[in-house]
This record gives structure tokens, C-alpha cells and sequence, in this order.
């Protein structure tokens, strides 16, 4: 008799699958033994993901994200046994998830909150020196490193301003939902943030993320909006410390 | 200040020995949480040392690190290793085994520690401490396991006894048995869990106080104590889960009693993962922790003042 791993691992996460090879010395119920298990599996995972996405959870109530919660986990469980690093499907799997296709916003409130907390944990680097900064930004062939905490994210809705609502930042019966929005992502010190940013803005840092060339990031923002607000951007990065010594 | 520092056990053959690891002091300890983080900076409270799950630490950057790095300043530290699968039957991960590498040489702990389970199975991580067979062959596996972890790291671990909720056909070995062999062979020492062996032995129909007494004692390097939750199977019959979500029972503090007087005070860490109380909360039962130590009688000539 050799222990089947692969039943058992497969019996975790799927409640129809018996297992066999069990037992117990008082000849109690061995699936419902079992089943400790697989509810202690299900029930963390599906609390790392509610750690994770708690506005996600706010805008659909707790059932509702529990059992959406429990279908990703046993589709998507994870590959990763750092579980701040759970969940970077949930987001797509949210925008092919039938039940939740009424709120066609909730998606990238997820992509917004795993951001944030990719941004939380990620690597800490060096701001570029001010003497430095001054050099940098008056040459268009510059390439500028931004701080690994960066996010960029768009979205065809409002899913920032329902984020920020949830905070208690703004009212949620005035958010439209079918305004498009862009923000930005970042930590200052070890406090991370969110600001909604212009979508020619998003496209500029996310174009020097690419590694484009300043002349060539300002030309992509231009060409999303001729208005392109380069000043206001710019200041944004040199005020929060976000362009950094390149990582070598 | 007291030091604990227990070679690994010399029975048999162990594969390789390595300097004494398990440094960490003769008092009780907390496990850190991050809404801990700035209450303990403050210097202000009496801990013998912080344990961290080492996964939680395998980010890049940002507050986890400077916290801790800024807490190991102050306290000395276990890392305790979730997600190593050193029960499993997959070889283990051996990018996984070099960022606890990383962070082994980062923070310089008194102790590493990881299970007796496993927790992934192919490439799929379940985040749970999931039961091995007991029999020749899951020794010779998981003993190899302890001997590739000990090499990578350069140091000795302690494993710990695990909680388990179903009994499997494939077991030949008793469990206290399974694990004295282990030690054993691998020359690694043992993590006591003393809630772990009143919620097995609740569960398995086994007497704690003799399933106490049938582990490798003399190998002990560490002790965990924490609260378990309860439930039922179909049938009716009562379960015990390690929950980590409750303070630690009565009947497990007088089995730590019980413990120590056999095995001496070792360095105890009060676990609370879930449902986490004010630090004060926990302060009272490491208290109640270095109470029961200070009337055990230490067992080892290398428990020095």
C-alpha cells in the first residue's frame, strides 16, 4: 500500500473526489476527517485572496466573494508558495466570471488592489541624487529608471474612484462608473499610494517602464493626449522620489 | 542571559553534523505580526525572541524588512519554514531552498525550523501542513530532504511533530517512532509542539503523556504552544484542528508542564496566527510560558548561565 499524493492533492481541491487509502482507529468517517483538510486549504487561500482584495470583497459582499473566491482557488490554486504573490489571475478571471458580469468595473478594482500590494513589498532602491535628477531630465536620449513600487494601471471605468470611495475619500453614489480613469501606483516610505492620473500621464510612465527613451515617452503621451501635461508628471516623480539609480 | 545549545542528536549515523544552530535563549518568545511591528520597536516589552514565517519574508522590499531588520537589532530571532514540502514526495524546490538561503544569511536566526508534512504537491502549493505516510521508505525520502536542506542552509533545522486529522493505510511506523528515526538518521533536531501532540492524540485515540514520552527528548530545540478549534465528523466524533486562532488550552499548558520536566526548559514561542490579540494579550501567556520554566529543571549539561 503506497500513499497516492496526487488523489489526495486532487481531493483538496475538488469536494466530489473520494480518497482512498484512509482510516481512522475508531472507525470514524475518513472523508469527514478529510475534509479538514480540504477546508483548511480553501479557507486560507481564499483569506490570503480577501486580505488582498478587501474592496473587491466590500463591493460584492462577503458571500458572494467567498463562493467567487472558492472557484478561483480551485481552478487557479497556487503556483507560488508566497502567498503576497497570490492572486495575480484573480483580476482576469473576475472579467470571465459570469455571476459578477454586472459589474464590468470590479476586474480592475482587482488589478488596482494586487497593485497595491505588489507595490507594499516590492524592492526598496536608491531616489536619484538631486544634482543628478537636473542632468537627467534635460536630456531627451535619457532612459529613466522609476521606482520598482511603480504601477501604472487603466481602465475603461471608474475603478479608482470606487477604490478611493471605499476608503472614505469620496462619496460612492457620486462615482460614474463608466468614466474612463488611469492612476498611479506608488510607496513613499513604506506607505503605499494611489493617485488617478491623466491617461497621456499613464501612458508617458508606462512608456518609460518600457524603457523608451524621454524624447520618445513624451511622444507616446503626446500622441494619447496633445495636451500632455510632461511639467505635472515630471513633478510627480522628482516630488515623490520616484526616479531611482538603475538597477544594474 | 541563558542559551540553549543543544548539539543535534548522535544517534546512528547522522549524514553530516554541523556547528550547533538552535542559539536562541532560554525564554519565551511571540511570533511577529505586522500590526505588532511599531508596538515592539518601542523596546518597551520583555520578549525572549520574535519567530517569522519565512515565506511572509520572501518579498523584495518595503515595511516587512525594514521592521524586521530593525526588530532583529533588538531580538533574537527563529524563522520557521511553511513552505518547503519537506514530507512530499516531489524533490524539493530548490529555488524555494535558495531564497530561504537568502534570508537564513540576511537575519543570521537562532533557529530555523520547518515540518513534518508537506505542503505542495507537482507545481501546486496548498498552504496547508498535509500528512505523510510513516513507513521505510517516506523515512529514507524525507530524511534525504532534511540532509539537501541542511547542506544548503550549512546548519542543522528542527522539524516539527505535526497536527493530523486522518490516519493513512500506508503507515507502518508510529508516528513518535517515525520521528525519533528521523532525527536519527538526519541528525536534524525536534521542534516540540505541544499542541500539536494533544490535538493528534485527541484525534488518533493515542495518550498524550506517552506518545510524549516516546519522542526523542534529548533532540528538543524549541517548544510551540498554541490554541486549537473543534469540530465533528459526520459520524459525531470530535476533532481537534491546530488552529493558531485561540489561546493556548489548560490541558496543553499542563502537557508543557509535563514536557519540560522531562526534556528541561527549552526556548517557547507562544504561535497566534489567526484572530491575533493585542500584544499584551500574548505577553500574558509568554509570562505563563517562562513561569513553568523557571520550575522545570534544566536536563542539559549545555544549558548555561
Amino acid at each position: 500500500m503506497t500513499f497516492n499524493a496526487t488523489d489526495f492533492s486532487r481531493a483538496l481541491l475538488d469536494p466530489d473526489c473520494v480518497v482512498g487509502g484512509l482510516r481512522s482507529h475508531d472507525g470514524s468517517d475518513c472523508q469527514s476527517r478529510f475534509s479538514v483538510y480540504r477546508n483548511n486549504v480553501c479557507v486560507s487561500l481564499v483569506d490570503a485572496l480577501a486580505d488582498t482584495f478587501s474592496v473587491v470583497q466590500a463591493l460584492v459582499g462577503d458571500e458572494f466573494f467567498r463562493a467567487m473566491a472558492l472557484v478561483f482557488v480551485r481552478a487557479h490554486p497556487p503556483k507560488t508558495r508566497i502567498l503576497a504573490h497570490y492572486g495575480d489571475e484573480f483580476a482576469a478571471f473576475i472579467e470571465g466570471f459570469e455571476p459578477a458580469s454586472g459589474l464590468p468595473y470590479l476586474a480592475d478594482v482587482a488589478r488596482l488592489e494586487y497593485a497595491r500590494v505588489q507595490s507594499y513589498h516590492a524592492t526598496d532602491a536608491t531616489p536619484l541624487p538631486q544634482t543628478e535628477l537636473t542632468t537627467l531630465l534635460t536630456n531627451p536620449d535619457a532612459r529613466v529608471a522609476l521606482d520598482p513600487s511603480l504601477y501604472v494601471i487603466t481602465s475603461n471605468f471608474a475603478a479608482f474612484s470606487l477604490w478611493a470611495a471605499h476608503q472614505g475619500a469620496l462619496d460612492l453614489h457620486t462615482v460614474d462608473t463608466q468614466q474612463p480613469e488611469s492612476w498611479v501606483v506608488y510607496r513613499v516610505q513604506f506607505e503605499v499610494q494611489t493617485q488617478q492620473i491623466p491617461k497621456a500621464s499613464a501612458a508617458f510612465l508606462e512608456a518609460l517602464q518600457h524603457g523608451e527613451t524621454l524624447l520618445a515617452a513624451i511622444g507616446i503621451a503626446q500622441n494619447v493626449d496633445a495636451a500632455f501635461a510632461l511639467t505635472e508628471t515630471l513633478a510627480l516623480l522628482v516630488n515623490q522620489s520616484l526616479i531611482v539609480t538603475p538597477s544594474l | 542571559m541563558l542559551s540553549v545549545s543543544d548539539p543535534p542528536a548522535q544517534h546512528g549515523a547522522p549524514a553530516m553534523q554541523f556547528p550547533p544552530s538552535f542559539t536562541l535563549p532560554l525564554r519565551a518568545g511571540v511570533g511577529l505580526k505586522t500590526q505588532h511591528f511599531t508596538e515592539l520597536l518601542s523596546g518597551e516589552h520583555e520578549i525572549g525572541f520574535l519567530e517569522i514565517h519565512a515565506e511572509n519574508y520572501m518579498v523584495s522590499g518595503g515595511a516587512f524588512h525594514h521592521y524586521l531588520g530593525k526588530l532583529r537589532e533588538q531580538f533574537p530571532l527563529s524563522i520557521h519554514g511553511v513552505g518547503l514540502s519537506i514530507g512530499g514526495e516531489s524533490p524539493l524546490d530548490v529555488a524555494h531552498l535558495a531564497r530561504l538561503k537568502a534570508l537564513i544569511t540576511r537575519y543570521e536566526p537562532q533557529s530555523f525550523s520547518e515540518h513534518l508534512a508537506w505542503s505542495s504537491h507537482g507545481d501546486t502549493f496548498f498552504n496547508d501542513l498535509l500528512p505523510l505516510a510513516y513507513n521505510a521508505a517516506s523515512l529514507r525520502r524525507v530524511a534525504d530532504h532534511i540532509d539537501q536542506v541542511q547542506n544548503a542552509l550549512g546548519r542543522s533545522i528542527l522539524i516539527e511533530n505535526p497536527s493530523t486529522y486522518v490516519a493513512l493505510d500506508a503507515s507502518d511506523i508510529e508516528e513518535p517512532t517515525f520521528i525519533r528515526e528521523l532525527i536519527a538518521t538526519s541528525g536534524c533536531g525536534l521542534l516540540l509542539d505541544v499542541n500539536n501532540i494533544h490535538v493528534s492524540c485527541v484525534n488518533h485515540g493515542f495518550d498524550a503523556a506517552q506518545y510524549l514520552r516516546a519522542l526523542p527528548l534529548h533532540s528538543v530545540g524549541e517548544i510551540h504552544l498554541a490554541g486549537f478549534a473543534t469540530t465533528q465528523t459526520s459520524d459525531g466524533v470530535t476533532l481537534l484542528i491546530d488552529s493558531h486562532g485561540a489561546p493556548v488550552a489548560e490541558v496543553v499548558w499542563q502537557l508543557y508542564a509535563d514536557a519540560i520536566s522531562l526534556c528541561g526548559p527549552k526556548p517557547t514561542l507562544i504561535e497566534r496566527d489567526n484572530d491575533v490579540p493585542a500584544l499584551a494579550v500574548l505577553l500574558d501567556e509568554t509570562q505563563r510560558a517562562e513561569h513553568f520554566m523557571q520550575r522545570a529543571k534544566p536536563k542539559t549539561a549545555s544549558v548555561l548561565s
